[in-house]
C-alpha cells in the first residue's frame, strides 16, 4: 500500500535503460572490514577540484588520523593517514584514472599498531553551523557516490538559497555496485543520525530518501531506523531504471522539480548527498573521525564477491585477494560499473574516495564491442537519453570535430551515463565521442584563456615599454630646466648678452620676439649652463679622487710625492721656455723622468710591463 | 517652392544632426576587424609571421598586406577560422614561416645561467624572473613557448621543452577501431 501511495506521488524522467542488475553475487555475506598491512599509496589527486598541499616529509611518522595533506583553495578536500606508520615516499605513481598516467601520491608504510591520533568530536548541535561546515573542510569528506565532489562546499549555505529538501541519494543504480545497498542494510540507525545533522547544517524542513525497488532488505532496514529515530525523513522507494542514481534525474523523480541546464540543485531549494557521505559526516562530527576508508565492492570473476571496508591507498590486488583471488579468464579490472566505469591501468592501482567498485571482467563477461556500423538515424539513443539531449545530433558533431555545433547543443548537460551507447543498434560507442569533444573542448578553453593571459601580459609589456620611454624623456626635460634655472642664477650677465642680442636681431617683428627669443635664448643658456655644470662636477670628482689618493699617506711618502711635484713644476718650466711646440715632447720626459725617480717595486713593474708593449709596433 | 525647399534644409540639418550625434556617441574605438583577428591569433607573440606580434600581424592582415597562412602557432585550425572570418578561401600554412609544433616552454639551465638579462628584454610577456648577475627563471604558467629567448643567450642556456601529458591535462582520444586480422580465417588459410 505504501508502495502505491510512494509510486502515485512520483515523477519519472525521459528515456532510462534496465540493464541486467548482477548484484545478488555480493550481497550475501556482511561488509568485511579489511586492515592495512601493505604500504598505502595516496593519491594528492582523489577527489574534484584542487590538489591538496603536502603537510608532511618522507621520513616522518603518522598517526591514524592525522592530516597529511590540507584542503588548498575553494574547491578541494584534505588527505589523512588511514593508519599509523611511516611516511617512505612521495612520488609519482599509477593512479586510478581513465588516462593510465601516474601522478602524485604519499607512500605510507603502516606500522601495524593502529595508533589513533586524538581526534576531536564537533558540537554541530551548539556550534554556529558556518563553523561547522568550516571545521568539515579538514575532514576531508568528498561524495562516495563516486562523483568525489568535496561535501563541504555542498553544505556551506551562501544565505541567499533556503533549502528546504535535503534528497539522500540511495537509488545505486548501476549494476553489478552493492556498497551503497550493504551499508543501508548493516549501518541505517547511523545514516538516519548523519541525515539528522546534514539536515540541521541546510536547514532543510524535509529529508526525502530515494532507494530502488531492487533493494527491499535495505529499504525496510532504513524505514525502521527512520521509525526507531522518530525521525521525519521519508523512505521513498523509486522504479529501478538507469540512471535514477544520477542527482539530477533522482531530483526529478521524487520532487518533480527539473534544475535548469545552467543552475544547480541548489537553485532550485534542493540538495543531493549520497548516504555513505552522509555516514561519513556522522562518523566525523560524533568522533572527530576523517574520511579513512570507504567501502568498496569487489564482484565479477572472483571466488567470493563482497563489499569491503576499505582503508584508502590500498592496492586492488590486495582487495582482489581478499575476496578469494582473481578467477582463470580475468582479462581486465574495471572499476565503477559497467555503463561508466573505464578499466583500470593496473590492478596495483590504489583505492581511492572514488573507488566504489572492483570489478574483474572476462571477455564471456563483457564481450569485446561489436565493430561500430554506420548511424541509421533511428534516434533510439535520443529516446533512451535522460538529460533529453539529442545524442545523434552530438555524435555527428564529435564526429566532425564540430565543437561549437556540439557545445549549442549541451553537449555538457550530458552526464556520460552510456544510455545511447547502450541502446545503439550500430555499436556506436556514443560516449566515447562526447568524453573526446569535451576534453577538446575544455583544451580549447584552456588555450584561449591563457592567450588571454598572453595579450594582456604582451600589451603590459609595450605600455610598459612605452611608459619608460616617456619617464627617461621627461627626465632629461626636467633635468635641463633644472640646469638652465640654475645657470640662469649662477650667470645672470651671461644669460643676458645673449637674449638682448637675439632681440636686437628680432627687433623688426616684435611678435616672433616675444614668442621666440626668451625661448631660443633659454635653451642656449641652459645647454650652456648644463657645460658648464658638467665641466665643474667633473673637475670636482677629479679633485676628489685626487684627495682620496694621497688621504692617507706615510710622511715619508707624502715627502717624496713633493718632490715629485716640485721636479715636475721644474720640468714644465724648462719645457715651456724651450719651446711651446714641443710641449708633448716634454710631457713624456716628465713622464718618464717621474717613472725612473720613483724607486717603489709597483713603479718598476709599470715600467716593465709598459717596456713589451712599446717595442711591439717598432 | 520656399516651403518645399525649406523642409528639405530643415530636414537636412536635423538628420545631419542626427548622424553627428550618433558619430560621437557611438564611436567605436579601434578597429573591430582587428580584434576579432587577434582572438583567433594564439598570441604566442612569437614573430614566426614576420610581424613583431600578433597585433601587428593581425593589422596587416586586416589591411590587405599578410596571408592568413603565416601564423604555425595557430596550425590549421587558425587558418580555418580566420579563412571563416575573413570570407576567403583557405590555403595550407606557408612552410616558408615555420612549421606547428607541440606546445613547450623554455627552461633555463639554471646552473649555465651568467645572468645577463638579455632573455628578459627578449620575452615578450615577460615571462622570465630574474636580475643583472643573478640566476634567471622561466614562469612556466606565463610562457607562450615562441621560442625568442633562445637566440639572445650568450650561453645557450635555454632550451625548449615540451609540454607533459598528465591526469590533469589528459584528454580522451577519438574513438578509432583499428582493424584486427580475425584468427579463424587465419587458421583456414593455414
Amino acid at each position: 500500500m505504501n508502495a502505491l501511495v510512494n509510486l502515485a506521488k512520483l515523477f519519472k524522467f525521459n528515456g532510462g535503460v534496465h540493464p541486467p542488475q548482477h548484484k545478488q553475487a555480493s550481497t550475501t555475506q556482511p561488509i568485511r572490514v579489511l586492515q592495512a598491512n601493505l604500504p598505502l599509496v595516496l593519491p594528492l589527486r582523489q577527489h574534484v577540484g584542487n590538489i591538496p598541499h603536502l603537510r608532511v616529509q618522507v621520513g616522518e611518522h603518522v598517526l591514524k588520523g592525522q592530516l597529511l595533506a590540507e584542503a588548498e583553495g575553494g574547491i578541494s578536500a584534505a588527505i589523512h593517514a588511514p593508519t599509523s606508520g611511516t611516511i617512505t615516499a612521495i612520488q609519482d605513481a599509477l593512479i586510478p584514472h581513465p588516462s593510465g598516467l601516474p601522478d602524485r601520491c604519499v607512500t605510507l608504510q603502516p606500522d601495524g599498531l593502529d595508533e589513533w591520533t586524538a581526534l576531536t568530536p564537533i558540537d554541530w548541535q551548539h556550534m554556529e553551523k558556518r563553523a561547522v561546515v568550516a571545521s568539515l573542510r579538514q575532514s576531508g569528506i568528498v561524495g562516495l557516490g563516486g562523483a568525489a565532489f568535496p561535501t563541504h562546499i555542498k553544505l556551506r549555505s551562501d544565505g541567499r538559497s533556503g533549502i528546504h529538501t535535503l534528497v539522500i541519494n540511495a537509488a545505486e543504480c548501476e549494476p553489478y555496485i552493492t556498497c551503497d545497498d550493504m551499508v543501508m542494510r548493516e549501518r541505517a540507525a547511523d545514516i538516519l543520525r548523519g541525515i539528522a545533522i546534514t539536515q540541521h547544517l541546510l536547514g532543510a524542513e524535509r529529508c526525502l530518501i530515494g532507494i530502488e525497488d531492487n533493494k527491499p532488505e535495505a529499504a525496510a532496514a532504513l524505514r525502521a531506523a527512520c521509525h526507531a529515530a522518530d525521525s521525519s525523513a521519508q523512505v521513498i522507494v523509486v522504479p529501478t531504471i538507469y540512471p535514477s542514481g544520477d542527482a539530477r534525474r533522482l531530483i526529478h523523480v521524487l520532487t518533480g522539480l527539473e534544475i535548469p541546464s545552467h543552475q544547480r540543485s541548489v537553485d532550485v531549494g534542493v540538495q543531493c548527498f549520497n548516504v555513505a557521505t552522509v555516514l561519513a559526516i556522522y562518523r566525523y562530527m560524533s568522533f572527530g573521525e576523517p574520511a579513512l576508508s570507504r567501502i568498496v565492492t569487489v564482484t565479477g570473476n572472483v571466488a567470493r564477491p563482497g563489499n569491503f571496508e576499505v582503508p584508502l591507498g590500498m592496492p586492488v590486488s590486495a582487495l582482489l585477494e581478499a575476496a578469494g583471488g582473481v578467477l582463470e579468464d580475468t582479462s581486465e579490472f574495471i572499476m565503477g560499473g559497467p555503463m561508466m566505469g573505464f578499466s583500470l591501468p593496473s590492478p596495483e592501482v590504489p583505492v581511492t574516495k572514488a573507488t566504489n567498485c572492483i570489478i574483474a571482467s572476462t571477455p564471456s563477461l563483457f564481450p569485446p564491442a561489436a565493430p561500430a556500423m554506420p548511424c541509421i538515424r533511428c534516434a533510439r539513443c535520443a529516446d533512451a537519453c535522460p538529460v533529453s539531449l539529442q545524442p545523434q545530433e552530438l555524435y555527428w558533431f564529435a564526429k566532425s570535430d564540430n565543437f561549437d555545433k556540439a557545445r549549442d547543443y549541451k553537449l555538457f548537460d550530458c552526464i556520460e551515463c552510456g544510455c545511447c551507447s547502450y541502446v545503439c543498434p550500430s555499436n556506436i560507442p556514443l560516449v566515447q565521442y562526447y568524453r573526446y569533444a569535451k576534453s577538446e573542448i575544455i583544451a580549447q578553453d584552456r588555450a584561449k584563456e591563457a592567450a588571454n593571459l598572453a595579450r594582456e601580459r604582451n600589451d603590459f609589456r609595450l605600455m610598459r615599454i612605452e611608459r619608460e620611454k616617456q619617464e627617461r624623456a621627461l627626465k632629461h626635460a626636467q633635468k635641463a630646466a633644472g640646469a638652465k634655472a640654475e645657470a640662469s642664477k649662477i650667470e645672470p650677465g651671461k644669460a643676458e648678452p645673449s637674449k638682448a642680442e637675439s632681440g636686437v636681431q628680432h627687433a623688426a617683428d616684435p611678435a616672433v620676439n616675444v614668442a621666440a627669443s626668451p625661448a631660443s635664448a633659454q635653451a642656449e643658456a641652459a645647454k650652456k649652463a648644463a657645460i658648464a655644470a658638467a665641466i665643474a662636477r667633473a673637475k670636482a670628482q677629479k679633485a676628489a679622487q685626487a684627495a682620496q689618493n694621497t688621504a692617507a699617506v706615510t710622511p715619508a711618502v707624502a715627502a717624496e710625492m713633493a718632490a715629485i711635484d716640485a721636479r715636475r713644476a721644474e720640468a714644465a718650466a724648462r719645457a715651456a721656455n724651450i719651446n711651446k711646440d714641443d710641449v708633448a715632447e716634454a710631457a713624456a720626459a716628465t713622464h718618464v723622468a717621474d717613472q725612473d725617480s720613483t724607486t717603489s717595486p709597483a713603479s718598476a713593474q709599470t715600467v716593465s710591463s709598459v717596456a713589451p708593449n712599446s717595442k711591439e709596433p717598432s | 517652392m520656399l516651403t518645399a525647399l525649406l523642409v528639405m534644409v530643415g530636414l537636412a540639418l536635423l538628420l545631419g544632426l542626427v548622424l553627428g550625434y550618433s558619430a560621437l556617441k557611438f564611436k567605436v574605438e579601434g578597429d573591430p576587424l582587428v580584434a576579432r583577428i587577434d582572438a583567433i591569433l594564439p598570441q604566442t607573440q612569437c614573430g614566426q609571421c614576420g610581424y613583431p606580434g600578433c597585433k601587428p600581424y593581425a593589422t596587416a592582415i586586416a589591411n590587405g598586406e599578410a596571408d592568413i597562412n603565416q601564423c604555425p602557432p595557430g596550425g590549421d585550425a587558425g587558418v580555418h577560422a580566420l579563412a571563416d572570418l575573413l570570407g576567403v578561401e583557405y590555403k595550407p600554412l606557408n612552410a616558408e614561416h615555420g612549421v606547428p609544433k607541440p606546445k613547450s616552454v623554455a627552461v633555463i639551465d639554471e646552473q649555465t645561467c651568467i645572468g645577463c638579462t638579455l632573455c628578459i628584454q627578449a620575452c615578450p610577456v615577460d615571462a622570465i624572473l630574474g636580475a643583472a648577475k643573478h640566476m634567471h627563471t622561466i614562469i612556466a604558467a606565463e610562457c607562450t613557448g615562441c621560442e625568442l629567448c633562445l637566440a639572445p643567450c650568450p650561453v645557450d642556456c635555454i632550451s625548449m621543452q615540451p609540454l607533459a601529458e598528465t591526469p590533469d591535462n589528459w584528454k580522451w582520444r577519438y574513438p578509432v577501431f583499428p582493424i584486427k586480422p580475425v584468427q579463424a580465417t587465419l587458421e583456414k588459410a593455414a
